[in-house]
Order: structure tokens, then sequence, then C-alpha cells
């Protein structure tokens, strides 16, 4: 049956299945970007298929063509061996296509069964649905590990199960075809495991899954079989048991690619952060840091690790004067102030503390901005910035900025465009680029990788070390453990508010950290 | 350059001949609304009798707002009515600046006195007026006590009531008269409901005759009095026929027949200088019709018309609130 | 998303929403009755068919103008600031106290101090509603619109037991005296031989409402106040990291807003009425809402949406006056329509021009 109905698709002989899934010549183009050329890809039933790619690869476009937001303008796709059109995501529900975004789409307010049910109600009436959900979600809770209390309200229960309520919801509108897009991206470590043993689970049902991601870990874990994107074009799939991590990153960069850091070791100086019993407590009472006490020297990176909400990034903040807090903090040997008039951003920028915030999009850069205001802002007091006393020098910022942007690879390179133009790691490299090039006695660095793709996290990386190497102090938090342990010169772990201990990274592994970034301290 | 001018030059030239070629009356109608079944309305009615019996055509515009007088009388001038006919004392400063720029235009203004060439100030006596409602009032009144309710807090509202309570004293002079404002702004000319309240706790004073001298504010005074099931007296029109045989009269200003002389007149019976219209001149009055014939005994009206004929022989002196800023009889 | 050339998106978009909502309006014309086309000629002759027309569009422009700047500014903090008409009124006061507090000489020496007595009482009346929020969190919005109340409640008070001529029946002060009387557009352009109406109300103040568009252009994109205040209102948070205070920017945003609200009593009180009346603002600080939003709250923009809405309230009130059928009220409901098609409706009219473009980009390509 399926030759006949499959007019137009490049028939392929003796297959034992029909693919699940099979785009053939996708191709979309945003005004002069081509997001996807020419791709074609076939994935099988009852697997995981992955596709990795850089940001702006066009991943998640490819995907959203599949789930009818965007419109292909060329290329056929077919679901089950039917040639199917997708113009809306009502038609991918009905073709059993199930999407889980990045950002869940969940009603805060509303509980598990009231989000899983909502947008698929049968009939006027309620209350017939939500029972037949009820009935449903525990059989697909016993049948999946995808436990959820279904009265629990959404705004009450973590990350990880809001995405198993997802998971839930396009399960319940009966998809087999689920495709996840970064779903990694928000969870810990043990969150992401459990997440991982779910697909599994769904797979052995006979559910095909489709998992974006630019983690190449996650991709040799659980995949069956991996696709690679590269600037739109789909430039291989292979089977992930014949591949590596090496050649995948290599097949995604387009060139050879350092997976380890390469570096010296310290030579750690005099101390020029010291923090004794820092305490923070947050706007809604939450006592957020409790007493820490750490120091970073001169030439020297101290990295913390810790699941992420265990207190870095409020380290960050008060270091960064964006909160106040008690206890006493010195800088070079001269204490600074945490609370009042001169415990702001700017207040740190004049002491030589530069700061690359976890959040680069809502704290480190205006988005709607140009590149070249986002490369002077909180330094934009600077006299070299000004004309005069009343305006400033936007001649000037820009050459600096083209500047600038050269010696950090920013692409594209033009200082006027905004800085939401940009993707992630470029975004990235322009704070860098504006922070680094302060010269700062303390660098502040968080989640410095994070949403960057594996190009970008090598230069990243190797710009970091550069400034260890002239004598500069460096603060880093990452819930990265492996970017912890590879930048690292020491390490400390935070867990609740408290720093469980300290370790170097030649004397450690991954699962001790592990251990103690769950709490289980220094005596267990 | 010269383009500009020589299209402004069109553009003023066309403005001036089309000034010059009409010459129908104008009115602008004041705050409060064209209908408001009081000052406003007598005035407009006044225009309608002149239309209906000539047969001629006038030019109307109705007020938004204060800071719009200015450009409202302009335009009138400008637009070729002659004379132009503007309503209410607010007016009085905007038309003195305004007057002078439009010599050969003639205005007429109610209510206030500017001193200008080309304009005829047109002034009624309201005290005499009232003094006669307020006989009726206070001869009617079973409770000994009768109420004013004014619009907006100005020293011609308050010649209403100083008129009324020398009215009502005449008659009884152990009578208690209430009086209140409605508010100290313009906005209280049209304020209905805020009348009906004010009206309402008069009448738990003991008040079982009001007189409303508020513009449209009166329109809720009356209601409010049909309601409660005690007598009002109107103002400015004839507003016996809102709520036949519950209005006991109204003091009639007849600013419709000043619209009316003022537009009959036209340009060339223009007189300027200060009209006085008062009870001799048939300026102010009190209604008698049928809405009311059985609220007004004979011996009423033979004490009110008595009073008017002293009134105008001069033999009864009515004092004018506006002459000294006080008035010789209490009211509260 | 850049899929338009700029001209189609700063001209043809706002063209022809202004077409949309004539078309609309002209319907309702001929639902009571009348002829559109005919209205439409009065509407615009009346606005710009002659230097009378003119004069008023303009002067009307000029407050729009002034409450329109106000309102953007504030707007690129993030601050919605719907106090320009109490901002306005206040403004007019202090105009009024200064032309009224001596016997000025010449207009030129009265002009600065008016000047900055409209701006510091306007300035004065933000500061309130900006403090409430910049340090209690009370919304700006809400205090705003209730400090509008509180004003017109003052300007009422002072006129009828303050500011009051006595004897005078009318609240309203005193004229000013004639060496506070502004050049109007006659006077100016006489000097340079150009006739003009004699009476229209435009005068200098217009000049200096252009000098204020200049110089919000300049300090929002030109200096490093404007930098932070652009930075301070689209992202908080960025802001506090870069060491920026968001109560200072909001205080001062608000103080520069509002300053710009109250110079509009230079044109309304000391240059047209030479007087103040109760309600001297007569909604421009809401129009100029509507003048900010049509504008995108850029300088020029706001000036090109002040003058059309000068046009469409000079020329309702031809209007009205011209065919008495189209009442105060339908004037609203052809500026509501402008509002709604320039405004609420625009991505109405935005989609199928984009889609119209790409079409044609995509065939030339």
């Amino acid at each position: 049956m399926a030759t006949q109905k499959t007019e137009g698709r490049p028939h392929t002989a003796a297959l034992s299945a029909e693919p699940a899934i099979e785009l053939v010549g996708i191709s979309k183009a945003f005004g002069p970007v081509q997001a996807n050329k020419d791709i074609s890809i076939r994935v099988m039933p009852g697997t995981i298929h992955g596709i990795i790619g850089e940001n702006g690869a066009g991943k998640s476009t490819l995907m959203s063509i599949l789930y009818g937001f965007y419109k292909a303008d060329a290329g056929e796709v077919f679901i089950r061996g039917q040639k199917t059109e997708i113009p809306d995501s009502q038609a991918a529900i009905a073709a059993g296509i199930g999407m889980v975004f990045q950002h869940f789409k969940l009603v805060e307010n509303f509980s598990v069964l009231e989000n899983v049910v909502l947008g698929a109600e049968s009939g006027a009436r309620l209350m017939p649905s939500l029972s037949k959900a009820r009935k449903l979600l525990i059989e697909l809770a016993r049948e999946y590990e995808l436990n959820v209390d279904p009265d629990a309200l959404i705004e009450d229960i973590g990350v990880g199960m809001q995405q198993r309520v997802e998971i839930l919801k396009a399960l319940y509108r009966q998809a087999d075809i689920l495709i996840l897009d970064e779903p990694t991206g928000v969870l810990t470590p043990a969150e992401a495991d459990h997440l991982f043993r779910i697909l599994e689970g769904l797979k052995a049902q006979g559910k095909t899954i489709i998992l974006i991601t630019h983690k190449l870990r996650e991709i040799m874990e659980v995949t069956d079989t991996v696709s690679v994107m590269r600037r739109g074009e789909m430039t291989a799939t292979v089977k992930t048991a014949e591949t590596s991590p090496e050649q995948l990153a290599e097949l995604m960069v387009g060139r050879k690619v350092l997976l380890r850091v390469d570096k010296k070791p310290a030579q750690p100086a005099a101390t020029v952060l010291d923090v004794q019993n820092l305490s923070v407590t947050d706007e809604d009472g939450v006592q957020r840091l409790k007493d820490i006490s750490l120091n970073v020297r001169a030439g020297e990176i101290l990295g913390i690790a810790g699941v992420a909400g265990n207190g870095q990034s409020e380290l960050l903040n008060v270091l960064g004067g964006i909160m106040p807090g008690t206890g006493r903090v010195e800088l070079n040997g001269e204490s600074i102030d945490l609370t009042g008039k001169f415990s702001d951003g700017q207040s740190r920028r004049e002491r030589g503390i530069a700061h690359v915030p976890e959040d680069r999009q809502r704290l480190g850069l205006i988005m709607d901005f140009a590149a070249w205001e986002n490369t002077i802002f909180g330094y934009h007091h600077d006299p070299a910035y000004q004309r005069s006393s009343l305006f400033m020098n936007n001649d000037a910022i820009r050459a600096e900025t083209a500047l600038k942007m050269q010696r950090f690879d920013v692409r594209p390179p033009d200082p006027q465009l905004k800085a939401k133009s940009f993707s992630g790691g470029n975004q990235q490299k322009i704070v860098l680029a504006r922070e680094i090039e302060r010269n700062p006695d303390l660098l502040l660095v968080g989640q410095p990788t994070r949403g960057v793709d594996i190009g970008a996290i090598e230069f990243i990386h190797q710009q970091i070390v550069a400034l260890r190497d002239q004598g500069k102090a460096i603060l880093l938090v990452s819930v990265e453990l492996d970017e912890i342990m590879s930048l690292s010169d020491r390490i400390a772990v935070m867990f609740d508010g408290h720093i469980m201990g300290e370790r170097l990274p030649s004397e450690t592994d991954e699962k001790e950290l592990g251990m103690m970034m769950a709490g289980m301290g220094e005596g267990a | 350059m010269t383009l500009m001018t020589k299209f402004f030059g069109a553009a003023a030239a066309i403005a001036l001949s089309a000034g010059a070629a009409l010459a129908e009356p104008g009115l602008i109608i004041d705050l409060g609304g064209k209908f408001d079944k009081s000052f406003n309305e007598a005035a407009y009615n006044g225009a309608k009798r002149w239309i209906d019996e000539t047969g001629g055509k006038y030019k109307e515009t109705e007020l938004q707002s204060e800071a719009q007088r200015e450009q409202s009388m302009r335009r009138m001038a400008e637009s070729g009515a002659n004379p132009v006919v503007v309503l209410g004392f607010a007016n009085a400063s905007t038309l003195e600046k305004v007057a002078p720029d439009y010599p050969d235009t003639k205005f007429a203004i109610v209510d206030m006195v500017v001193n200008q060439p080309n304009v005829e100030s047109i002034v009624f006596t309201e005290q005499e007026g009232s003094y006669l409602v307020g006989m009726l009032a206070g001869m009617a009144s079973k409770t000994g006590t009768v109420s004013f309710v004014g619009g907006m807090d100005i020293p011609l509202i308050r010649r209403f009531a100083c008129g009324f309570a020398q009215g009502v004293k005449a008659v009884n002079p152990s009578a208690k008269v209430i009086e209140n404002m409605t508010g100290t702004t313009p906005a209280a000319w049209n304020d209905p409901v805020k009348g009906g309240e004010i009206t309402r706790t008069q009448i738990s004073q003991g008040s079982d005759v009001v007189y409303a001298a508020a513009g449209g504010t009166g329109v809720g005074v009356l209601q409010t009095a049909a309601d409660e099931g005690i007598l009002s007296i109107g103002v400015d029109s004839n507003q016996n026929y809102l709520h036949p045989g519950k209005v006991l009269t109204s003091m009639m200003k007849r600013v419709d027949n000043a619209v009316y002389n003022v537009f009959s007149n036209g340009v060339d019976g223009f007189e300027g200088g200060i009209k006085v219209m008062d009870l001799e001149a048939n300026g102010v009055g009190y209604a008698l019709d049928e809405n009311n014939e059985k609220l007004i005994t004979p011996e009423m009206k033979a004490a009110v018309e008595a009073a008017k004929a002293g009134i105008i022989a001069g033999e009864i002196k009515v004092h004018d609130y506006m002459s000294d800023d006080s008035c010789p009889v209490e009211t509260m | 998303m850049d899929t338009l050339p700029r001209w189609a998106d700063v001209i043809l978009i706002p063209v022809i929403n202004l077409v949309l909502a004539l078309l609309v309006s002209g319907l309702v014309v001929l639902y009571i009755g009348e002829n559109p086309i005919e209205a439409i000629k009065i509407l615009l002759n009346g606005a710009i068919g002659s230097t009378r027309g003119w004069g008023y569009t303009l002067y009307f422009a000029t407050n729009f103008i002034f409450t329109g700047l106000a309102v953007s500014i504030a707007f690129h903090a993030r601050l919605f600031n719907i106090g320009g008409e109490g901002q306005a009124a206040i403004g007019g006061l202090g105009v009024a106290l200064v032309s009224l507090s001596i016997n000025w000489p010449h207009w030129a020496v009265a002009l600065p101090f008016a000047i900055i007595g409209g701006a510091v009482f306007g300035a004065a009346w933000a500061a309130i509603p900006a403090y409430l929020q910049a340090r209690r969190g009370s919304h700006i919005v809400i205090t705003t619109i209730m400090f509008n109340f509180i004003a017109s409640a003052l300007l009422v008070y002072l006129l009828v037991n303050v500011m009051k001529v006595p004897g005078s029946m009318a609240p309203e002060t005193a004229a000013f005296p004639k060496g506070t009387n502004l050049p109007n557009a006659y006077q100016v352009l006489g000097w340079f031989g150009i006739p003009f109406n004699k009476f229209a109300p435009l005068n200098i103040a217009f000049l200096l409402a252009l000098v204020c568009c200049v110089g919000v252009w300049a300090l929002i994109w030109r200096t490093r106040l404007g930098y932070q205040l652009r930075a301070y209102g689209h992202s908080e948070s960025a802001a506090v990291y870069a060491g920026i205070s968001p109560f200072r920017i909001t205080m001062i945003a608000m103080l520069i807003s509002g300053g710009l609200a109250g110079l509009m009593g230079i044109n309304a009180v000391m240059g047209e009425a030479e007087r103040l009346v109760i309600d001297s603002v007569q909604g421009a600080g809401f129009v100029g809402i509507a003048v900010a939003l049509m504008g995108r709250s850029h300088p020029l923009g706001v000036f090109l949406a002040a003058v059309l809405f000068g046009i469409l309230t000079q020329g309702g009130i031809e209007l009205e006056f011209e065919i008495p059928a189209v009442s105060r009220e339908m004037i609203l409901v052809i500026q509501a329509l402008v509002i709604l098609f320039t405004g609420a409706l625009e991505n109405m009219v935005r989609a199928p021009v984009e889609r119209l473009f790409q079409r044609r980009k995509k065939r030339s390509s």
C-alpha cells in the first residue's frame, strides 16, 4: 500500500518498516536568511532520533514546520507514509504529533489535570473530560513513570514535573510522535536522568521521539540515530552507536573542536576577593546565602558548583551590586559596601569588578539596543564615551564596538544590529567583550556557556583562561559540572546557601561533587 | 515664498468676501446645552420665534468648554453673522477682548455689561421677578418654610435668591427661607442629580416650596419636588408644563424676548449700550397658564399683581444684591 | 522583523490606517444623513484651507506636541504617564502666576520666567506620583489619573476662591498684563512680510514646541541620561545590573515629562487665553497619549501626529459649525476611529502590507 500512496517520493526499496516521519527537500527562508536548505530526513518508528546542531543551525525552524508554526517554502512532509499538509498545530496534533517546548506553555494557576485537558475538552461540559483525563493520567503515569499529582497547581510544582505535564498533554492528545526541544536545559542532572528513563519507556511502547539538543552527552546517552545540522543544512545522519562526540562536534561546527579546555596550571598570587560571613535575604524574606566565606586569588579561577537555585545566583548578584547583603567583603584588602548608595553596579565597576551575569538576556544585555549601545552598558559613564558633559560620543563608541566585535569574533560584526538579532553565543561574546576588555581585577562569570553553541564555547573558555593567565581573579558559577571541572583551579560546592566544601579538580570526580551538590556534605 | 504669500493672501481674501456677503444673525449657546429647559432654551426659543415669523436663517453654535469661548466668538464673527448674541456673564472678559477686533460686527451679551461701542449689554432685573414668585411661594407654603436652589454661587444668582427672600418675607415676615448653591463652577449649571439631592435635604428641613435658579440643574430640582409632593418654581423659561399641577409658577426671564429683539432689530436697528429688561419692559415676570391655574388663587394673583404695579410705579423697592453685595433679608 | 522598507513602515501604513479611519467615519456621517464627501471637504478646508484654519490647527497641534512629548519621554522609561491633563493644568497655573506676578515690561522678558513657571509646576505635579511609584510601588497609571482629578479640583478652588477678579462672576483670573502677551503668527510672520490671519491663536509657543521636539530627540538618543532612560525602559533588571538607579530614572523621567506637559500653559494660557480659565487644557493631556502612541514616541512622529490631531480638532469644530447635525460627539467618534485604526488596529493593516511586500520581493528576485 505504501508505494501506491506515496507518489512523488523517492522510492526506497526493501525497507522493513515505513518511517514515522519523512521530510523531503524542506526549505525555508526568513528574508535573506536561509534557515532550512533542502532538508531530508527519515525517522523510523519506535526510535529516539536526535537532532543536534549549533544555535541557529535551523533545528527549531525545522521542527516548527513539522508542527505547523511555519509553512515551508518548498518540500513535503510524510507521516507514516502519507503525504500530509500541516498548516497549523491543530493539524499536527491530528496527525499524532506532540511537541514539548523549551518554554512550557502551561497555565500557572491551573491544576495539572486542567492543563492536560485544556484545549482538548470533549464537549461543552468539563466534568466528563476531567474524570476521563484523571483515569488516563493515572494509567499513563503507571506505564511511563510519569508520576504527577493530577490536582497539584502548576505554580507549586518544579520544572521537572512541569515538563512531565507537557509530555502528558501530548500523550493525552494521543501523540505517537513526540518532539522535545532542548528538554534538559532547565533540569538538574537527576531530573534529566529521570526524563531519559521516561523516554526509554515511551520508546519501548512504540512511540517515536525526536530529541532536539545541542548537548553531545545527551545524544550519546539516549538516541538511536542522530542527524547533525549546520547552517540550515543537514550535514549527516548517523547511527549513534557508530559515532563519537568528537566526530559529531566536528560535523556541527565544520572543523575540529577541542572539547577539553587547554590550560596551564594556575599561578595564584595575592588574594583579590575575600568574602567573610556573607548572608543574603531576598525580597520574599527567604535567606538565600547563609554565612558564606570564600576567597579568590589573582591568577586563579574559583568554580562554584551546585544545582541551580542553591544561592549561586545571589552570590554573583551581591558581589555584582544587584542585591544587598550582610557580612564583610574585601577587594584587594579594602572593604566594599554591601548596602547603601555605594553598593550598586556602578560602584562595583569603579572598584574593578566586572560581571558576566548568568542571565545575559535579562541582565547582561538590553535586547532592543544595538550592539554598540550594549558594549558600553554599565560603563556608559566612562569619559572616553562622552563628547561633552551632556552628549555621548556615539561615533567613538561605534568605532570601538567594531574593534571589540572583531577581537571577540562576534558574528555578524555589525555594531548597528540589535542584541536580539544575534545568536546566544554571539550575545555572550558581546557581554564578554564588554566585561573582559575593561581589564577588571575580578571577573564574576555566571553560566558562561548556557545556550551557547560548541564552537563559541571553546572560544569563551579560552578567553576566560587567558584573563586568568593575565593574573586576574575569576569567580565562575556554572551548573554544568563538565565546565566547572575543566575550567576551575579550585572548586567550591554550594548547597542550600552554604558552601559544602572545596576541592581541587585533580583530587575529586563528578561523583563526589554530585554528592556534595545534593547536600551530602563533608562528613557523609 | 511668493507662492505661499499668494496662497495665504488668496485665502484671506476669500474669508473676507464670505464675511461680507451674508448677514444672518448668530447665537452662541452657552455651556449646559441647547435644551436645558431653562436659560439656553429660552434663548433658542427666541431665535426660533424670529425664524418662524420672518422665515430668515441664523447661525448657531454650542459651547463645549470654557476655553472655547474665544474661538467660537471669533468663528461666529468671521462667518459673517451679524448681530451676534452671546449668553451669560462668563463671556464678558472674552467679549471685551474680541469685540474690538470686529468693529463692524454687532454683539449682544445677556446678563453682563461690556463697555464696547459695538456691544449691547442686556441685563434683567431678576430681583423683581424673584420677588413676585417669592410672594407666591410665601402664600402657597403651609409649613412656613420655603427654599432656594441656586446654580453656580455668583452674585447674579444671589440676586435671584435675595429678591425671592424679600418677596417671601413681604407676605409672611416669619417665614423661613433656606438657600443653597449647587457649586462654584460652571458645572453647577448642569448637575440635575446634585440639584435633586439638595432639594431632598431642603424638604427634610421643612421646605414645601422650592425655587430653582440653576439652569439645567433645575430640572432635577423640579423633578424631585414633584416626586416628593411639594411645589416648585421654575426659572428663565416657563417650566410649568414640566410637572403640570406641581410647579407653582416660573420666574420668567425673557431671554427669548431679548434674543428676538436683537435679531429683529438687526444691524441697522442696533443700539448698543446697556438695555435693562425689567418688569415694566416685560423682561421678567411670573408664569400663569393652564398648568398652574389651580395653584394660584385669585387672592394670590391679586396680591402679586398689586406688587407688580407697585414695583413698576416705584412704590415698592426690591433690593438688588449686586448693588452692594448684601441682602437685607436673612436667609439660611 | 524587517520585512518592510522603512518608508512603508513610517508613511505608508499610517496613511492606510488614516484612510481606513476616514472611510469608516464617512459611513458614520452617511448614517446620520449627511454627505461624507462634503463633510471631509469642510473638515479639511476648515483646518488647512486658510491661514485662519492653519492658525487654529497649529495652535492645537502645539498643545498636542507638548503633551505628546511628555507621554513619549515617560514611555521611553516604560512609565505610562496618564497625568498629562493634570500636569498641563498645573503648568498653566504656574504660567499664570508668573504672568500675573509683576507688570512685565516685554514678552521676551516674561517668557523665560513663564517657561520656568510652567515647567516647574508641571514637573512638581508629576513628582508626587513618580515618588510614589519609585519608592512605594504605587502604580503610576493609577496615581497620575487621580492627580488629574486633584489638579482639576485644585484649580477650581483657586479660581473660585483665590485668583478670581474681585467683583467678577466668572471663575477666571484677570487678563495678564500686556507685557506678557506673546506675538501671534500674524505678528511674527508680519515681520517677514507674510500675511496671516490676524486673530488665529497660533503664537510663538509653536516654536518653543519645535525646540522641545529637537531637545527631546537629542536627550533620548544623544545623551547619557537618555541612554539610561531607554535602558531602564527596556529592562529594569538589566538597568539595575548596570548600576542605573530605578528611583533616579523614574523621578527624572517623570519630572521631564511633567515639565513638558506644563509647558502647554505657555501656548494655551499665556499665548491664547491671556488669562487662566477653568479647564484650559481641554483634554489635550489625553490626546497627547494618542499622539505619542501614533508617533511611536519619536519626536518627529509626535510632531506629525500632533498636526494630524490639530487638523482633526480644528476641522471638527468647523464641521460642527457648518453642519449642525454633526454634533460634538460625532467629532469625538471620528477622532476615536482614527486612534483605533492607527493605534489598536495597526497590525490589522501591517500584516497584509507585509505579505504584499514579501510577494513583490520574491517576484523581483
